[in-house]
């Protein structure tokens, strides 16, 4: 009778350790986000003392100029980071999933530039971009072009560039895996109907990797919002506000600019748009499912 | 498999050496730089032909090595110690996160009292929270609620045994950071393990139970032994977070418990650059990354198509 209850209880007890640290390490200060940006609050406050204002931080965010250009800023480099992450990694993936030797050390040295840290990263880049002492403009200089002011006026493009030099790669594994698991059936059958290289890459093999691409995309996406790291080192979100991300801003709303009021309305405002995209691609992969599940059940009523 | 290497024409090597010198060349470029002078770095006398020297990194570690070099007049950069507490942080928390990650994957997988889909969409929702979003919260909390006041007993004992004003407070503690980043990784690991479990044949676990074996000493025994590549994945991920996050730890450390990030990201923002250390400490910073790369490659690939595909 007691082992009974033990064993019933088991679940519950390897599970608690975890319940109880998401909850008071990540429930709870989301929540104590969201009730604090109702506040106007000072970080020498705690949360009780500050003074309760509605709606206003949400209302003056939406009104700030500054507030606008930095959602700009974040959209934009989130778009093309994404757009040129997935063309460029996929072309990749199709271009080397050949039987080649030494394929496994290839992806080994692919995957070495997201291990590292994004600091380190910002700090590689913010070296190689330096206006007088950085790689880029001395290679420039010794072959004859014009120096490029990299971190000046065209800092959001040397951001991106830093950022596709960092995750091609994960879109490439990512495709790379989906290529190799394609049913080699379907590849053959078009071999030996005369398919041309061209024609199996778009109209076999990318259809069947959609699914995969899709998610991989939306995953990216979701992490193009987390980038911060390597823009605070090389820009500081400078010049200017033109590399001002979303979380550098709401990090310096509260550092430097001491309201956490503000930047806590900030980061609600960064949660919906993510939770947006994060509830498109949960929805759109039950569905692939849903839609594969009917597939499977007509094909064997069929037969 | 070692049979049946096509041969590929001579521009497909070519873009090969291309893309492995991209990938590979910003790090290259920064570990020659590391044993540069500065006046090396900058006055530019390009390419391989530079006296290397080790003086950088006598700089940079100059707190914690066992003589004081000749070029070094006063230590200002801390790092031996804001490695040592990288690593507390880095390696607790990994250890911590598998232990609690894997037995909540094990009982999601055997005990099935949640279906799958609410441990995946939990999942997609926390890794959907940038480390920005949880600034402020967990910078108030940490700094006013999740405190022990000092006049309680706890308290009081902790204020005698290690100094210090004011209450105690989890801000500027290494298991305030800790904390949170076992927080953040979780859902991730257990939701490769969990797909590592399921590969776990039932009857295994059923034979030990018949033979008197509790459920504890079958989770420990029988199923932890057999799903160590998925382990392995989860640590290397879990690591990699903990060891490079720069934002949470900034604002959680104090004087004495500053991770390696912000090290540099504060040897950055001054003016005047020198090159030579910082890329020194950024080489340190980037080795057990490169080391994992390199002998884990495989776990890698596996924990992140297993964390994106099925995901």
């Amino acid at each position: 009778m007691r082992r009974a209850v033990a064993n019933r209880l088991t679940p519950y007890m390897f599970m608690a350790p975890a319940v109880v640290i998401m909850v008071i390490a990540l429930l709870y200060p989301l929540g104590y986000m969201v009730w604090g940006s109702f506040r106007d609050w000072d970080p020498s406050q705690t949360i009780g003392e500050a003074e309760f204002v509605g709606l206003k931080n949400y209302v003056t965010l939406w009104h700030d100029p500054n507030f606008r250009e930095s959602l700009g800023v974040t959209l934009s480099f989130a778009f093309f980071v994404v757009t040129f992450e997935m063309f460029i990694g996929v072309g990749l993936a199709l271009l080397l999933d050949r039987n080649i030797r030494g394929m496994s050390v290839l992806r080994t040295l692919f995957i070495l530039p997201m291990m590292i840290a994004p600091v380190v990263v910002g700090l590689m880049w913010r070296y190689m971009y330096h206006p007088t002492v950085g790689t880029f403009n001395r290679v420039f200089e010794a072959i004859g072009l014009p120096k490029v002011d990299w971190l000046g006026t065209n800092a959001l493009m040397s951001v991106i560039i830093a950022d596709i030099w960092q995750w091609t790669p994960f879109i490439f594994i990512l495709s790379l895996a989906a290529l190799q698991s394609l049913p080699r059936s379907a590849l053959e059958a078009a071999r030996i109907d005369g398919a041309t290289g061209w024609q199996q890459i778009i109209h076999i093999k990318l259809p069947l990797m959609m699914p995969v691409l899709i998610v991989t995309g939306l995953l990216r996406l979701i992490d193009a919002f987390k980038v911060l790291e390597v823009i605070l080192v090389m820009t500081e979100g400078g010049p200017g506000l033109s590399t001002e991300i979303l979380a550098l801003r709401i990090s310096r709303t509260a550092t430097e600019f001491r309201e956490l009021g503000v930047a806590a309305a900030m980061s609600n405002y960064l949660l919906i748009l993510l939770l947006f995209f994060t509830v498109s691609m949960f929805a759109f992969t039950r569905w692939q499912e849903m839609r594969a599940n009917r597939l499977r059940t007509a094909v064997e009523e069929d037969e | 498999m070692s049979t049946g290497y096509e041969k590929q024409p001579t521009a497909f090597y070519a873009l090969i050496a291309a893309l492995v010198v991209m990938s590979v060349g910003p790090v290259l470029l920064m570990f020659i730089n590391s044993f540069k002078l500065d006046v090396d770095i900058i006055s530019g006398t390009s390419g391989l032909i530079f006296l290397p020297t080790i003086q950088n990194y006598e700089t940079a570690l100059c707190d914690v090595l066992w003589y004081k070099p000749d070029h070094v007049d006063h230590c200002s950069l801390k790092f031996g110690n804001a490695f040592i507490n990288s690593l507390i942080i880095a390696l607790v928390s990994t250890v911590l996160t598998l232990v609690i990650g894997c037995m909540a994957a094990y009982a999601l997988v055997r005990f099935r009292f949640m279906g799958r889909d609410t441990v995946s969409l939990s999942t997609l929702m926390v890794r959907m929270v940038p480390p920005a979003v949880l600034l402020v919260p967990v910078f108030g909390l940490w700094n006013n609620e999740f405190c022990i006041g000092k006049t309680t007993y706890v308290g009081a004992l902790i204020r005698e045994t290690f100094g210090g004003r004011g209450d105690v407070c989890l801000a500027g503690t290494h298991s305030g950071i800790i904390l949170v980043y076992v927080a953040m990784n979780l859902p991730f690991v257990i939701w490769i393990l969990q797909s590592f479990i399921l590969q776990v044949p039932r009857s295994l676990e059923e034979a030990a139970r018949v033979d008197g074996a509790g459920p504890f000493q079958v989770f420990f025994k029988v199923v932890l032994p057999l799903i160590k590549p998925g382990l392995a994945a989860a640590a290397i991920f879990t690591f990699r977070i903990a060891w490079n996050e720069y934002l949470l730890a900034s604002a959680l450390s104090d004087r004495n418990t500053k991770t390696v990030p912000i090290l540099i990201v504060n040897n950055m923002s001054e003016f005047n650059v020198e090159w030579g250390v910082i890329m020194a400490t950024g080489m340190l910073l980037a080795i057990p990354p490169i080391i994992f790369t390199l002998f884990a490659s495989r776990q890698i690939i596996t924990g992140m198509t297993a964390g994106a595909v099925k995901g």
